[in-house]
């Protein structure tokens, strides 16, 4: 049954696929464009039916690479946390691929667009290999062809790209060093690199100083790749000056996939017994969440640039994931996971908005914005869909997680982090209504101008309908994640909460 | 009590969104088809929510459950007595306003119309929501969805004090919005449940203090937008608004849905019991006491016509929730009462006001002189309007204002029957004038016989002013709302 290598598929086909991007592309460019979509589509099938397979039988499903048994083979598993994220990984990519077709053409020489497929595609394996790996060690050699490629495809970008993607890869690189040092301090004491096998071995040992410094070590690594405050200082260049649809790719998927990781390091490899007793870095991330959330959603009222602001307002939601994960809690948990998923919509739906703008009007100074809703009244919508979920208004999925992570924080009686998520979403608001205010309204100076001015009449968006679509599915997505959030959280985050966490 | 499963609150909240729709897609090319929407959505939603009345007189309650969310958690719509009151007057008034607005906005010929109209549908549709909802979830999220969509109504103008005072607007009602959240979710995690209860629910959880910062924070996110005195700011800086936007601010929607929330929180979260035990409730009625008769004080010096009206209707406001944390059941009736009855009254004096901007592009009081000679029925109506919010019969702002002082004087609150008393008399000072001077003092100037405004201004003022006398003699006449408000006194203290 080909049904049971869909874990290895979803990662080798767009690996696999990935080559012959850049084979065909040298022949004819126009063939890469349909070998991407091919790819990224069986890739949503694989991770959708690994999805219904898990739920269906409330366990997880187990691969072992090349049928090597762990602990010394790769093993690859499905549980109910990583299978959503791989459906959401999926849906974005393809959506975004979409938006890439026309997209691209205009901000990239035509030449460079096999090239830019193949890293498409490589940033794509990299990120379906660090959701679906069950090995410490698998993870960073994932984690690297992300990263290098994410690396490569943001120097594509305008000028200074070049700079930002470099000073990307210091950052970059001295996170995976981290990492890795982290992976070889359990090696060490464990020798072994499976996750399960390592959570089995480790709690013997979970006094250990090495122990300790090795999970240190991989809190490090893992927050410059999530780009936790304050170590996001690479991603708001890096993702500004890239293409606009590499930014709509990285922007929702990367960080985001860095935050699962550190779910994954403290409650699957460690359980909370370590990571939240023993050791208490929760105590640590809830307050390096809260001091990021504050500062950087003040850094991004401080930007005129809109992309630059998204940037920003990306570290912020990383802080309301890490909160939920410091509260240490069944609600706070759930409120994690679950605003991963939805940052992942949300950021995906704002910036795919931001790069029409961009590629509209040519600016993306927020205060030479005038009368969008009249040029381009789908894009603004569809901004506008993002932006009340990211504020926190129902039924936008991003209220659904917020209400989480509030009841999170309320039980483990963090009061200044409940302060701190409620003035956040203030601080949100503020940020995108300013944007608003000056996309909608011509500032008028009397109410004669008032009357004379009958104004410019509504055309649609001179947008490739390419590019319209998915940014609709996406605010789309956003509602009915809101409105299923119900069903989402019964039927899946609910089983990826450790046991020791419920109740 | 029985309840009733029934998918007409459904319709009836989504009238007004797929009118919004409507609206949005035939847009400027064809203006008669849009404002056909409006008015057809506004029908088919009175419509829906007349046909419930009947249910609700027999006691029963309609529920309509849209969607679990979570353990105790659901999108729900229930149609109770007391959200029976707040749709019957939005979606009543909501027909009427539409007219105005249509006669308002054409002879203005104001800008960016459809915006206008597609906002003010939705609008509707958070405050009929704000209405039925069954739990504090729905009702934060229909809360959420009217303070946003009437952001762009406040700055329509576009001009800088119009953006600024929508800024605040935001500002305020934002933060408002997030004090709630904080209520909300307290009140969750110590009970595991949000659906309202008649008489309350959080009996018997959390410690005296939990509950009182619980409360508070309750009234200040909610009260924000009742406008209760340190927090009301916005409400006269979103006078800049067009007329008909300020009436459904002040009249139909935003503020009303202030007032029921504080209203839901008092009567269906904690209930009479928890706050006399704890005795916030004495608290509260001192702090809207203030309220109520400083904003009537500050009334008497505005010369702006609306800015002097949203004074008022801060007045009565605070009128309101101090009837209903008198916990007795007089003046919670008066307190119900006078939500849809000040509505009412509310409505025609900024429909006055707007038919004389039309006319004669004057806002402020001092040039009001005559204009009762030259709009006399526009005149008359705000006669009728201003003499029921002073409380003098035949007109209804009589009845519920005689049953919050028989409430005061019930409790045995004495203080609080004089603070009624002079927030009258304080009433009287700053409208007579008004009346006096319009029909008494000659404008020196062109002032030729009558003027009226366009029939589709003075026809929606008119219904409204004789409805304020009707609902004055019979009370129970259409909507049934004496019956219905003594139901909410019913189930609200039968259970104590």
């Amino acid at each position: 049954m080909i049904s049971e290598h869909f874990p290895a598929l979803i990662v080798v086909t767009p690996l696999i696929l990935s080559f012959v991007v850049f084979a065909v592309g040298l022949f004819d460019r126009r063939y890469c464009f349909p070998l991407v979509i091919i790819a990224l589509g069986a890739c949503i099938h694989f991770a959708v039916s690994m999805m219904k397979k898990v739920i269906a039988q409330g366990s997880a499903i187990h691969y072992y690479l090349g049928a090597w048994a762990p602990p010394w083979g790769i093993e690859y598993v499905v549980d109910h946390l990583n299978a959503l994220v791989l459906v959401s990984i999926a849906v974005i990519s393809f959506l975004v691929a979409i938006y890439s077709n026309s997209n691209v053409k205009r901000e990239l020489p035509e030449a460079k667009l096999p090239q830019f497929y193949t890293l498409f595609l490589l940033q794509v394996t990299g990120l379906f290999g660090i959701t679906i790996t069950g090995d410490a060690f698998n993870l960073y050699v994932l984690l690297e062809i992300a990263s290098f490629s994410a690396y490569a495809i943001i120097a594509m970008g305008e000028n200074g790209a070049q700079f930002a993607a470099f000073r990307y890869m210091i950052f970059g690189t001295i996170g995976a060093c981290a990492y890795l040092l982290g992976v070889g301090y359990l090696y060490i004491i464990t020798g072994s690199l499976n996750m399960a096998d390592l959570s089995k071995l480790l709690p013997p040992l979970y006094h250990s100083k090495v122990l300790i410094a090795g999970f240190s070590f991989l809190l490090v690594g893992i927050g410059i790749k999530m780009a936790l405050f304050p170590v996001h200082t690479w991603l708001p260049d890096s993702y500004t000056l890239a293409p606009s649809s590499v930014s709509a790719l990285l922007a929702p998927l990367f960080t985001k996939v860095g935050a699962y990781v550190l779910i994954r390091v403290m409650f699957t490899i460690f359980d909370p017994s370590f990571s939240v007793t023993i050791f208490p870095v929760t105590e640590i991330l809830g307050w390096v969440g809260a001091t990021g959330i504050i500062f950087a959603s003040i850094l991004a009222l401080a930007q005129t640039d809109l992309k630059r602001m998204l940037c920003y307002l990306i570290v912020v939601e990383i802080g309301f994931i890490v909160i939920g994960i410091a509260s240490a809690n069944r609600f706070g948990l759930t409120g994690a996971i679950f605003h991963i998923i939805n940052d992942m919509f949300m950021m995906a739906c704002l910036f795919t908005a931001a790069g029409a703008i961009f590629s509209q009007i040519g600016t993306r100074n927020i205060y030479q914005f005038r009368i969008l809703h009249k040029t381009m009244p789908i894009t603004m919508a569809v901004f506008i869909i993002g932006a009340l979920s990211v504020i926190g208004v129902p039924p936008m999925c991003g209220f659904f997680s917020k209400w989480y992570l509030i009841l999170g924080v309320i039980q483990a009686k963090k009061w200044v982090y409940l302060a701190v998520i409620l003035i956040g979403s203030l601080l949100n608001a503020i940020l995108f209504f300013r944007v608003l205010e000056n996309a909608y309204f011509e500032t008028r100076n009397n109410i004669e101008n008032t009357l004379n001015n009958k104004g410019v009449t509504v055309t649609l968006d001179r947008i490739p309908k390419g590019e319209l679509i998915p940014m609709m599915c996406f605010a789309v997505i956003i509602i009915l994640l809101g409105i299923f959030s119900g069903k989402i959280i019964n039927n899946i985050i609910q089983f990826a909460i450790p046991g020791a966490l419920q109740g | 009590m029985e309840t009733i499963h029934s998918s007409i609150p459904l319709y009836a909240i989504l009238s007004p969104l797929a009118g919004a729709f409507l609206i949005l897609f035939t847009g400027n090319r064809r203006p008669n088809l849009r404002e056909f929407w409006t008015i057809f959505a506004s029908i088919t939603q009175f419509t829906l929510i007349y046909s419930l009345i009947p249910c609700i007189l027999r006691g029963s309650v309609v529920e309509y459950n849209v969607i679990e969310i979570y353990r105790g958690i659901a999108l729900k719509f229930t149609v109770d007595a007391f959200g029976m009151v707040f749709a019957l007057l939005s979606s009543s008034l909501w027909i009427i306003v539409s007219v105005y607005s249509i006669g308002y906005m054409r002879s203005l010929s104001e800008h960016a119309q459809t915006r206008y109209f597609f906002c003010f549908a939705i609008a509707l549709f958070g405050a009929t929501g704000v209405a039925l909802s069954g739990n504090l979830l729905t009702l934060y999220m229909f809360y959420e969805i009217l303070t946003i969509s009437t952001y762009p109504l406040v700055a329509h103008k576009e001009t800088p004090e119009a953006i600024k005072a929508g800024r605040k607007y935001l500002v305020y009602l934002l933060t408002g919005a997030v004090f709630v959240l904080f209520s909300m979710g307290f009140t969750y995690y110590l009970t595991g449940t949000l659906d309202f209860v008649a008489g309350g629910f959080l009996k018997g959880h959390g410690s005296p203090e939990v509950l009182r910062i619980i409360f508070a924070s309750f009234i200040i996110g909610f009260g924000t937008k009742a406008a209760i005195m340190p927090l009301h700011e916005w409400l006269p800086s979103a006078m800049i608004a067009p007329t008909p936007v300020s009436a459904l601010l002040h009249a139909v929607a935003v503020v009303k849905a202030g007032v029921f929330c504080v209203l839901r929180v008092i009567l269906y979260v904690f209930g009479p019991k928890i706050l006399s035990d704890l005795n916030i409730w004495l608290v509260l009625a001192y702090v809207i006491s203030f309220t109520v008769i400083f904003a009537n004080i500050i009334a008497l010096s505005q010369d702006n016509l609306k800015r002097r009206l949203a004074f008022s209707t801060i007045n009565n406001l605070a009128i309101i929730i101090l009837g209903a944390c008198l916990l007795s059941p007089d003046s919670l009736r008066g307190a119900v009462l006078h939500i849809p009855f000040h509505g009412f009254m509310k409505i025609t004096l900024f429909m006055c006001a707007g038919a004389i901007y039309v006319k004669t592009r004057k806002e402020l009081v001092s040039e009001m002189d005559g204009i009762g000679r030259e709009m006399p029925i526009t005149m008359a109506a705000f006669t009728i309007g201003a003499v029921g919010l002073v409380g003098i019969p035949p007109v209804c702002g009589f009845i519920s204002k005689w049953y919050l002082c028989i409430g005061a004087l019930k409790s045995k609150e004495i203080i609080f029957l004089f603070i009624f008393l002079v927030s009258a008399l304080l009433d009287a000072v700053y409208f007579f004038p008004i009346i006096i001077n319009a029909y008494f003092k000659r404008n020196n100037g062109e002032s030729s016989g009558s003027r009226e405004a366009p029939l589709l201004i003075v026809v929606p003022l008119a219904i409204t002013a004789v409805f304020s006398i009707v609902f004055g003699i019979f009370p129970d006449s259409f909507f049934r709302l004496f019956t219905i408000t003594g139901i909410v006194v019913k189930t609200v203290f039968g259970g104590t």
